[in-house]
């Protein structure tokens, strides 16, 4: 089963003609992601030309609106490539159009943009993984966005995190001591975005097909202590963690529009002591991510 | 991105929230012209000459004068502050560089009040704190009487509703003690709102008047401003290019905004090179607990190019702390063999003589390996994270 995506999951790409939008939906239809439609305003009418797992040739149309883009393909997951500036209104319009999941890679939306999509998205029944993310990938099953499929193996671990490549990095460590993945979630770097740790958790949590969970978190906000305490208030499976950013100095933000220690609030330590304090393993190095939740089977 | 307290101000005004009459002044000479205006149109003979740097506590660190003596007196304060280096609790112990000044009226001040906005990560919305303890630091009201600050939440549907700011108002018991407590509630809020509509309009992350100010005629003014912007949103601000002062920033820093990079400069000798932001603090720290101290945060991103890793390699490069390099890839968007291409074109070109160790992983990955080994360049690979931290660590303390 996992969580969020798999081998059903029908995709809408929005963005798909752009640099980005190209390159990795040519990379998910070849990893067997099942992309029925693309959406670029103007660009509706074209064929959009790439191979899938054995080289079968995959042609996807593209539409102007990713309403007619659902209505003629049954999409159901919107995957976004759209700039800046206009990503926040692409991810309004995949929920309007009645895509049950959005997933936007996009990275540098402005803040008052992201507050404005929280509320629309009040009473909403869509999920909404991003931005500033990789994206969400089931192991064998479905890739939506930019991770590399071939460092992933099917399993039984989920894995969450706020960053994109140190999620490849655990991933690559897990697969490494035989640990494969049930699903990897990049909720993304951002201060204001869609699911975050505790919606993450929630799912994996009622998941059969996970056995235990890797999350990643990194400075800034306070997410992580927010889900410690549901952790240790509903989890019924091992959680290890990391927390990125030990080393960051106050104030500065570190790349993420997230990674920012205000006013003394958002610490690596206070986030660690949070989670140690819910029975959450934290590994002492990045290296030791996978090991660490390992050690707690 | 910061601004100094007069551009805030400036921007306050265009949002009808009274500010004390004041002219920004470069030199002695133009703070004494300004203090001789003032004094002039307000008849009142105390003018405050003020440093204009990005940091906070400008006043307990001798930054902030209240002359009484006229122009002359204005310019002669002027003069000692211009080039000096303003060391508050929040620039550190080297200070900032005093290279503008406000001056600016005084004023019959009643009361020192607080009024801050910034995003409440957790609620998803902005988030505006008043507090009757204007004047001091927020952080230590929040920290010991917390309950001194009131706080209400702009619905981005709404704005700031008239009920809420007259719950700001009356929470602070604003009108008290004022000559027309009614029209100084009214000022209030209305001010409050501006405040609201401002912060969303030009797309900030942090706007904090400290201390708003009732005076003794029961007047609302704004006696000092702090707007930091959100740095996503530049690309729908043209004036805030001309805003940025580059006198405040960190070169490199900026440099590297420029080319499309993250960059953070930190103490340590191990330069850093790395793609995605999470990786990257993972790298500071896995230098850190081997043994090592990283010289700076550095995220290429997904989308650089070859030219924008040899621009990121020099930049590492161009500080003379740097004793080594570590590159550490886990390549998604970013391709193994394009950071390989970068860091053999830069390697060559700088003539690189700290060592080098490069461990890469992910898209591409085989052809960025190869790319390294046919350069015939001494760089160290490493397979794993640890590895590389550990060898870039060896090859520091040897060299």
């Amino acid at each position: 089963m996992a969580i969020l995506v798999n081998k059903d999951t029908r995709v809408v790409v929005q963005g798909i003609t752009g640099s980005a939008g190209t390159f990795h939906t040519k990379q998910c239809i070849a990893y067997g992601t099942e992309v029925v439609a693309g959406c670029t305003p103007n660009r509706g009418g074209e064929t959009f030309e790439a191979e899938g797992p054995e080289g079968k040739k995959v042609a996807v149309p593209v539409f102007d609106t990713v309403a007619e883009a659902v209505k003629k393909t049954a999409a159901d997951t919107s995957c976004i490539y759209v700039p800046a500036l206009g990503a926040a209104d692409a991810i309004l319009e995949a929920v309007d159009a009645g895509c049950k999941l959005v997933i936007c890679i996009t990275e540098g939306i402005p803040v008052m943009d992201m507050i404005r999509v929280r509320r629309a998205l009040e009473g909403s029944s869509t999920r909404l993984v991003g931005p500033n993310c990789p994206g969400v990938i089931t192991p064998g099953q479905c890739k939506i966005g930019i991770m590399p499929g071939h460092i992933h193996k099917p399993g039984r671990f989920g894995v969450v995190s706020r960053s994109g490549t140190l999620t490849y990095e655990a991933v690559g460590q897990l697969t490494a001591l035989g640990m494969g993945q049930s699903t990897c979630i990049g909720i993304g770097g951002d201060p204001v975005g869609g699911m975050d740790f505790i919606d993450v958790l929630e799912l994996f949590n009622d998941d059969p097909e996970t056995e235990g969970v890797m999350m990643m978190g990194e400075i800034g906000g306070n997410a992580e202590e927010k889900a410690a305490t549901w952790i240790k208030a509903n989890m019924n499976k091992p959680v290890a963690g990391f927390i990125a950013g030990a080393t960051a100095p106050p104030g500065k933000r570190m790349g993420h529009a997230g990674a920012i220690i205000s006013g003394g609030k958002g610490t690596a330590k206070d986030k660690i002591a949070a989670l140690g304090a819910a029975g959450v393993k934290v590994a002492p190095s990045p290296a030791e991510m996978g090991k660490t939740l390992q050690s707690m089977l | 991105m910061k601004i100094h307290e007069y551009q805030g101000k400036q921007i306050f005004a265009r949002y009808g929230i009274p500010i004390p009459s004041g002219v920004p002044c470069f030199s002695a000479e133009e703070a004494e012209k300004a203090a001789k205006k003032l004094i002039d149109e307000t008849k009142n003979p105390v003018v405050v000459v003020k440093a204009q740097i990005h940091a906070g506590g400008r006043g307990k660190g001798g930054g902030v004068k209240v002359v009484k003596g006229g122009p002359g007196e204005a310019r002669q304060v002027a003069e000692k502050l211009l080039g000096m280096q303003l060391v508050t609790h929040q620039t550190g112990p080297a200070g900032q560089k005093v290279c503008r000044l406000y001056v600016e009226q005084g004023l019959d001040i009643a009361r020192e009040l607080y009024v801050g906005l910034v995003v409440d990560r957790e609620r998803r919305r902005v988030a505006m704190m008043a507090s009757t303890e204007g004047g001091v630091e927020i952080e230590k009201v929040a920290a010991e009487t917390p309950e001194r600050i009131i706080t209400e939440h702009i619905d981005p549907l709404l704005g700031l509703a008239g009920f809420q700011a007259r719950k700001l108002a009356f929470g602070l018991d604003v009108g008290r003690g004022t000559p027309k407590p009614k029209d100084t509630v009214k000022q209030f809020a209305a001010t409050l709102q501006k405040l609201a509509d401002l912060f969303v309009r030009e797309d900030c992350s942090l706007c904090e008047i400290n201390p708003l100010v009732i005076t003794k005629q029961g007047d609302v003014v704004a006696l000092d401003s702090k707007i930091n912007f959100d740095d996503n949103s530049v690309g729908r601000h043209r004036n805030w290019a001309e805003l940025m002062d580059k006198d405040e920033e960190d070169p490199v820093e900026l440099e590297a905004k420029d080319a499309g990079l993250s960059y953070v400069s930190l103490d340590g000798d191990i330069g850093c090179l790395v793609n995605g932001a999470g990786l990257a603090m993972s790298t500071m720290d896995i230098i850190k607990h081997h043994g090592g101290n990283p010289a700076n945060f550095l995220d290429v991103g997904g989308g650089a190019n070859k030219e924008q890793v040899e621009k990121a390699f020099k930049m590492i490069l161009s500080s003379p702390k740097v004793k080594g390099i570590f590159v550490n890839i886990f390549g998604g968007i970013m391709k193994c063999d394009v950071i390989a291409e970068g860091v053999v074109a830069a390697t060559k070109e700088l003539e690189l003589t700290v060592p080098l160790v490069v461990r890469l992983e992910g898209t591409n990955v085989d052809k960025g390996k190869e790319i390294l080994k046919q350069s015939g360049l001494s760089i160290q690979a490493a397979d794993t994270m640890a590895d590389g931290a550990k060898k870039i660590v060896k090859a520091v303390r040897a060299g």
